[in-house]
């Protein structure tokens, strides 16, 4: 190393020779705000993507549906806490991020704004939805920041039944009666091009992904993300015996991909500005939950503060 | 003799069950993550318990009855659950209010259930009596932590109590069903439970700071397939499904 | 701590089976050490991780500074006959 590198440069270095950052490491103050802001936006979309799935709780529609439901929204809570645990490591406080997700100035994933009308959406959410957020979680768990792509190994262990759940569900309703394989036909048209709006704009339209691509925060761009989870998909479609609601996808030998048709992005920013149709109804579950439970927070504080000077006052009588 | 045994299986089965719906309605909208989580973890619980019942109800039935059948196609008045599982959850403080009273009731009824004569309860009670155990030490610390923690929590949760207490005597009732199953060896002595709860009740509202409420009239019917008018609401959310799909697997 | 309401942060530490020690696991928020253990229990055990937890309260563990890593620890680097290939024992002798 040369003596005039200064402090960045030297971060640079490191981070491209493949090391992990770890919380109290010199770091350049961007890296942590864009990491802190990443990490909470994605522990925000954990925690507001129970409610889609838990919209089907009380009503799936067998016992042993219901228990796997009811296990998977409890892990996506499991995810939203490690994701939260790992922004804190960065000094962040959860009761603050919290406060930014529900005053609004956070942001979360807009896919979680779309509802849930029918049992067939709860199986196009676990293939698709989940499918595309293991495709960008197995790239985080490369990620440069240790607690986090610590956070997204456990993660990405923990999802690999979720996908798998939502895909039996839709199996069934596939080689079911009529009308279910139309709630299914009809989920996979409802969920399909939102699914592939996760992996956010076009590399030409995402301004910060260059700096995270180099501080190795992202691993792959948003396009190759996008591709991949198309090529991957597609067949898993056919096999449902399902049709992809896009006339333009087709296989290109030459590329090795599937080309496919324009995305419309005009819907995407619409849903992130606020009007997705359960936008308003997903923040309010949120801001409900949260007030609702403060007396509750606070009992238990006061308890242990009470428990805690009785001890100190029975150790000094002692 | 037959039908008992059915119907005591149903009981068991039916208040693991709605109390299981009960608390899946928290599931992401807990007061905090950790709690959400563990709410869910009893609620999965209770589940997986309703479902081993339900199991076992559809064999003894026979009729190509299956756990699932038993769920989603029975109505209202072919339910046996006592009446409080079935109420709404209320609040946080409700909540483990009543998980409390429940919780505490169960661990003595399912211990006992451990040596009931029939093989297939007792290994239920097995495997159930765990789980219990935990349910119930974690609303005795939440009824304590609630009930001593701040002015408004305290007042909340006595509130509930007094509210919930005439919903609780029916869970100690005997009726036909329980003193056959009883002398069978099968079922369990819900005198000597009701003296073991009361016991424990009154230790943990003592340590929450709480006041336990007078024993008056106490409700019932539940069991007998009487029920309040949230079971209806429970069911059709719950059933609704299966029901206009009735040919249909899952 | 911003409010009334905030539980503070405990680091937890699982061991797996008996035989391995206690290992970190990550973080969780709880108002004392009874709920933190049975929180870690809901968060980090859901499927058999653990059969033993222990939690400590975040702010009472003290790390050492990453600034000060040379001197704490690149004198070790320079003491090889600490490790047994330090020293030449001819193969007949057998392992030792």
């Amino acid at each position: 190393m040369t003596k005039e590198m200064n402090l960045e440069e030297r971060f640079q270095a490191y981070v491209d020779g493949e090391n992990k950052v770890e919380p109290k490491d010199w770091m350049p103050e961007k890296y942590r705000k864009t990491l802190v802001r990443q990490i909470s936006q994605h522990a925000h979309s954990e925690v507001v993507g129970m409610l889609p799935e838990a919209n089907w709780i009380t009503r799936a529609p067998s016992l042993r549906r219901k228990v796997a439901l009811l296990a998977k929204v409890q892990d996506e809570a499991g995810h939203g806490l490690y994701l939260y645990s790992a922004a804190e490591t960065l000094g962040a406080d959860r009761m603050d991020l919290v406060e930014d997700l529900l005053s609004g100035k956070a942001k979360y994933s807009s896919i979680f704004n779309y509802p849930t009308p029918t049992w067939a959406d709860i199986g196009a959410i676990g293939w698709l939805v989940d499918g595309a957020a293991i495709a960008n979680q197995v790239m985080l768990c490369r990620t440069s920041y240790g607690p986090y792509s610590r956070a997204m190994v456990r993660i990405c262990k923990e999802e690999s039944f979720h996908q798998r759940q939502g895909y039996e569900i839709l199996m069934s309703l596939a080689k079911g009666t009529p009308a279910q394989k139309k709630m299914a036909q009809e989920a996979l048209n409802r969920w399909w091009w939102p699914s592939l709006m996760m992996f956010g704009p076009t590399d030409d339209n995402s301004p910060n992904s260059a700096q995270s691509m180099k501080w190795k925060i992202k691993r792959k761009s948003n396009d190759e993300l996008r591709q991949e989870f198309i090529d991957k998909t597609v067949p898993q479609a056919e096999y449902l015996g399902l049709t992809v609601p896009d006339k333009n996808l087709k296989w290109n030998e030459e590329r090795g991909h599937y080309d496919f048709g324009t995305i419309d992005w005009e819907e995407f920013y619409q849903v992130i500005s606020g009007n997705g149709k359960c936008n308003k109804q997903r923040m309010k579950a949120r801001q409900d939950a949260h007030n609702a439970g403060a007396w509750v927070r606070e009992a238990a504080n006061a308890y242990a503060e009470k428990q805690a000077a009785r001890k100190a006052e029975e150790g000094s009588a002692a | 003799m037959k039908d008992q045994l059915l119907q005591y299986t149903l009981r068991l089965g039916d208040n693991a069950l709605i109390l299981g719906q009960r608390l899946g309605e928290w599931c992401g909208h807990g007061p905090i993550l950790e709690q959400d989580i563990a709410l869910t973890n009893i609620a999965l619980d209770q589940l997986g318990q309703a479902r081993l019942l339900m199991q076992y109800a559809a064999e003894q039935k026979g009729e190509g009855y299956t756990e699932d059948k038993m769920a989603f196609f029975r109505d209202v008045t072919e339910y046996h659950n006592c009446l409080m599982v079935e109420l709404k959850n209320g609040d946080w403080g409700r909540t483990i209010a009543r998980q409390f009273l429940f919780d505490t009731y169960n661990y003595f009824f399912y211990t006992a259930l451990l040596s009931s004569a029939d093989e297939r309860l007792k290994d239920i009670a097995q495997k159930a009596i765990k789980e219990i155990t935990y349910h119930a030490q974690w609303s005795a610390e939440w009824l304590i932590r609630l009930g001593d923690g701040t002015e408004e929590s305290h007042r909340r949760v006595q509130e509930s109590l007094n509210d919930l207490w005439e919903w609780t005597g029916e869970m100690f009732m005997m009726d036909e069903v329980d003193k056959a199953m009883l002398e069978a060896g099968i079922g369990v002595d819900l005198n000597r439970i009701k003296e073991q709860w009361d016991q424990k009740v009154s230790q943990i509202i003592e340590m929450a700071t709480l006041t336990k409420p007078e024993d008056g009239w106490m409700q019932s019917g539940g069991k007998q397939g009487e029920h309040s008018e949230y079971l209806g609401y429970v069911l059709a959310e719950m059933q609704h499904l299966p029901r206009m799909h009735p040919e249909a697997e899952w | 701590m911003s409010s009334k309401d905030n539980w503070k942060i405990w680091e937890i530490f699982i061991r797996s089976r008996n035989g391995l020690s206690h290992k970190h696991v990550g973080s969780l928020h709880a108002p004392d050490a009874a709920m933190a253990i049975k929180n870690a229990r809901d968060v980090y055990t859901r499927r058999s991780e653990g059969i033993s937890i222990w939690v400590v309260p975040s702010d009472e563990i003290t790390a050492s500074s990453p600034d000060e890593s040379e001197p704490l620890f690149t004198p070790a680097d320079n003491k090889v006959y600490r490790h047994p290939t330090f020293y030449e024992i001819p193969d007949e002798v057998g392992h030792m």
